[in-house]
């Protein structure tokens, strides 16, 4: 009984509405001074309001004026990334937003490191894979390679994956950074 | 050469002495604070000198309460001093109150000596980890050379834009090591530069709907108090050229005078039938700095559905997120009013005066079907007619207002009926219990002179009554007014609605006698439980030039009506005089219950 009044009742400010808008994967490119706690900040403002985080990169890009880049790779509806968007613009330290998915065919790269032991027909297949994925040896022992793979995210996947039968160790990567096409530069 | 060396030599000041100085030029003339072994040096600095007064609370959450009702009161921001670890924990309760309210405030709190960071050191805590989720900003001074700058920047950040608190840590080396002075106009804020003017072509869309429509209504909030008493000004003076009727949020009220021809009364859970009906069916509604909270909107897919929306806000993220609106205007509430204004004037558009005419013939009979109408009594006082007769016995005086957070708070928006302001200091957002007085407190600093009065509750009061201490100490004659029913019950009255009226733990058991506790603390005790002398009773409060606590016994099973239950949408009020044993339990559905 219980059950089928639960169907009937009313949607409400607290109910969590059945979710008709496409959730959509977007890349943000943050500006922040670069000072204690803006990461904690940023990070903060993800988790505090339930929003996705899939993919962190941050790095000083302009060291004589402490500036910061953060690239974030997030998810949601488009509502939710609007949000998004504004949230991080009212962090005090926040220069500014940028949505690479908005803006459009925004150039995307990530750097993995693949470690692969093995030996025999897997190792020779493990470099000769690596070589027509461009990947760099960085490291090799007897029994061993640590490769270097830099590309679109699909790529360094699609690297992995193909590792796994071969011997696959382990995986660092970076998470991806980003940046739009043509001469305009994001305002700091 | 020499002078300027000396000028320069001169400007080298301890941590203490630059926060002292900085303060002072920020114009501080009171700071709210609690010593403590990680500010000892600036407790010794605020010893030798007169320029600032420091007020001593009895807990820390009493001083971030205090500096926010200081803050409302005057439109100035409050200032918080407290020392690290439990000082700066106790303050949380009180710095997410403010950021909720978007209430100015300047909060420095002490911090063990640098080396000593992360090493549990005594008393030590991570403070700018744990506010940095309740501060609009926060700070961790490393080093001396910032100090100046960080306050200056601090208040910059505190009182610009959305208005709320910011916490500065300043560790006790800091305080001891000698460094350089900077003058505030020196100081430029690199990235935080809120934007004021609302978008042109956005103000003329927003006029285009007025100027057109046929049952429009302002649905105003906190953001017109913040924006200043020529905000207030503005919206008046935008309400009368346009004749629109006019509601607001709790924390909006005295925006626009209660006593105008347009007012609706307050909207949202415990608002007037007939503003949240006006809410539910018009065609335009014009939301000037008010961020469409639950409490105001009820059940969302069936909040006013047929209505365009103009959003005004300085805060973009307000802007769609809880409801989509037509025309967002982001900018400050003063400005973006001012330009209104003008525009309207500038057009003086024709208006449909017969489909207003119409509009205001339907909110009339909303409003005929009296809504705060209650069943007297001639034995018991209801609480309804006590905020009534404190309303009637201080109208004509200069009164200002802070509540807890219950019933008695409801009562209160509902039956008082505010001209102006800034005099009404209430805890909106996050919904704090013990607010009210030291709010009172903060208040009567800033208004020596004025009468200020806590509406409490039995249970609220006993949050925060240290701070009756404080007032005695400072010669702060505030009037703690408890609506005492020896029930927490806005929780009893969901336990009725929602929990087969099993009444868990809301019983205020072991009260203390009210008057004795006032004696205890050397002010005045009151009580009052006949209607018939309830008047005199307040009249012989406010003329007592002291603080009060006064035991109002009121009629204890009394609930806050009219209520839109949590699931329903405007159009489905509770009223005082429809509801019964029966229908009260039957008020919210199955899954209405899991709501807060």
């Amino acid at each position: 009984m219980t059950q089928e009044e639960k169907v009937n009742q009313p949607a409400s400010a607290y109910f969590i509405e059945e979710n008709t808008e496409k959730i959509e994967q977007h890349t943000l490119s943050v500006v922040v001074d670069n000072e204690p706690g803006v990461l904690a900040r940023v990070i903060g403002l993800f988790s505090g309001r339930g929003y996705n985080i899939e993919q962190l990169t941050v790095s000083e890009t302009m060291h004589m004026r402490h500036i910061s880049r953060i690239t974030i790779v997030t998810s949601g509806t488009p509502a939710v990334l609007e949000q998004i968007r504004a949230q991080l613009e009212r962090i005090v330290p926040v220069h500014s937003v940028l949505d690479l998915t908005v803006e459009g065919d925004a150039i995307e790269r990530e750097l993995a490191l693949v470690k692969v032991a093995g030996s025999g027909d897997n190792r020779v297949e493990a470099l000769r894979l690596a070589e027509a994925f461009r990947a760099r040896v960085v490291d090799a022992s007897s029994a061993s390679f640590v490769f270097e793979i830099t590309g679109k995210s699909r790529k360094v996947n699609q690297f992995i994956e193909l590792m796994k039968p071969l011997g696959l160790i382990e995986v660092v990567r970076t998470g991806i950074s980003a940046i739009s096409r043509g001469p305009e530069a994001m305002k700091v | 050469m020499s002078a300027s060396k000396q000028d320069l030599e001169s400007q080298q000041l301890n941590g203490a002495e630059i926060i002292l100085k900085a303060l002072a030029e920020q114009g501080v003339s009171h700071v709210f604070g609690y010593p403590g072994g990680a500010v000892l040096p600036i407790y010794d600095e605020l010893f030798q000198q007169e320029e600032i007064q420091h007020v001593l609370v009895r807990h820390e959450q009493g001083a971030t309460h205090a500096a926010e009702g200081y803050a409302r009161s005057t439109g100035k921001c409050g200032v918080v001093l407290v020392t690290s670890g439990p000082g700066a924990t106790n303050a949380v309760t009180g710095l997410t109150d403010a950021l909720l309210d978007s209430i100015p405030m300047v909060c420095i709190s002490g911090q063990v000596p640098t080396p000593l960071i992360g090493s549990d050191a005594f008393q030590e805590c991570d403070t700018v980890g744990i506010t940095r989720p309740c501060t609009k900003h926060n700070y961790l001074v490393k080093s001396v050379d910032d100090l100046a700058r960080i306050i200056h920047e601090a208040f910059y950040v505190a009182t610009s834009g959305r208005p709320g608190p910011v916490v500065i840590d300043v560790p006790k080396d800091v305080q001891f090591a000698t460094g350089e002075y900077l003058g505030k106009e020196n100081i430029a804020h690199k990235t935080y530069v809120p934007k004021m003017d609302g978008d042109a072509v956005a103000i003329e869309a927003a006029i285009d709907l007025m100027a057109n429509a046929k049952k429009p209504v302002f649905y105003t909030g906190g953001g017109v108090i913040n924006a200043g008493p020529h905000a207030s000004e503005l919206l008046r003076e935008l309400v009368e050229l346009t004749d629109f009727p006019i509601t607001s949020t709790l924390m909006g009220l005295g925006a626009y005078p209660a006593s105008g021809k347009n007012w609706l009364g307050m909207l949202g859970m415990h608002g007037t039938y007939e503003a949240n009906l006006a809410m539910h069916d018009c065609d335009l509604m014009i939301c000037v700095g008010a961020r469409f909270d639950d409490r105001i909107t009820g059940r969302l897919d069936a909040f006013s559905p047929n209505s365009k929306k103009i959003h005004i806000d300085i805060d973009r993220t307000s802007i769609n997120k809880i409801v989509k609106v037509d025309v967002p205007i982001v900018g400050d509430c003063g400005h973006v009013l001012e330009a209104m204004v003008k525009e309207w004037k500038k057009r003086n558009p024709s208006v449909d005066k017969l489909a207003l005419k119409k509009w205001f013939d339907q909110i009339d009979v909303w409003k005929a079907r009296q809504c705060l109408a209650y069943k007297d009594n001639s034995d018991v006082i209801m609480p309804q007619f006590a905020i009534e007769t404190l309303q009637a016995r201080t109208e004509n005086k200069d009164t200002y207002f802070t509540t807890e957070v219950g019933q008695h708070q409801m009562w209160a928006a509902q039956y008082l009926k505010f001209e102006q302001p800034n005099r009404w200091m209430t805890s909106g957002g996050l919904g704090t219990m013990g607010y009210g007085l030291p709010a009172a407190v903060g208040v009567q600093v800033a208004h020596p002179n004025s009468l200020v009065i806590d509406i409490s509750g039995d249970a609220s009061f006993m949050m925060n009554m240290q701070e009756m201490a404080t007032a005695m100490q400072h010669g702060l004659p505030i009037k703690v007014f408890i609506l005492n029913n020896q029930y927490m019950g806005m929780v009893r009255q969901w336990q009725q609605l929602l929990h087969g009226n099993r009444l868990s733990e809301t019983y205020t058991e072991a009260l203390p006698d009210f008057v004795d506790l006032a004696k205890a603390f050397g002010a005045t005790g009151m009580r009052c439980s006949k209607p018939d002398e309830l008047a005199g009773a307040i009249d012989e409060m406010i003329d007592i030039d002291g603080p009060v606590i006064f035991d109002c016994r009121v009629a204890n099973l009394a609930n806050c009506f009219p209520m839109i239950p949590s699931g329903a949408p405007h159009n489905e009020m509770l009223l005082d005089d429809e509801v019964n044993d029966e229908n009260i339990g039957d008020a919210i559905g199955v899954d209405g219950k899991s709501l807060v």
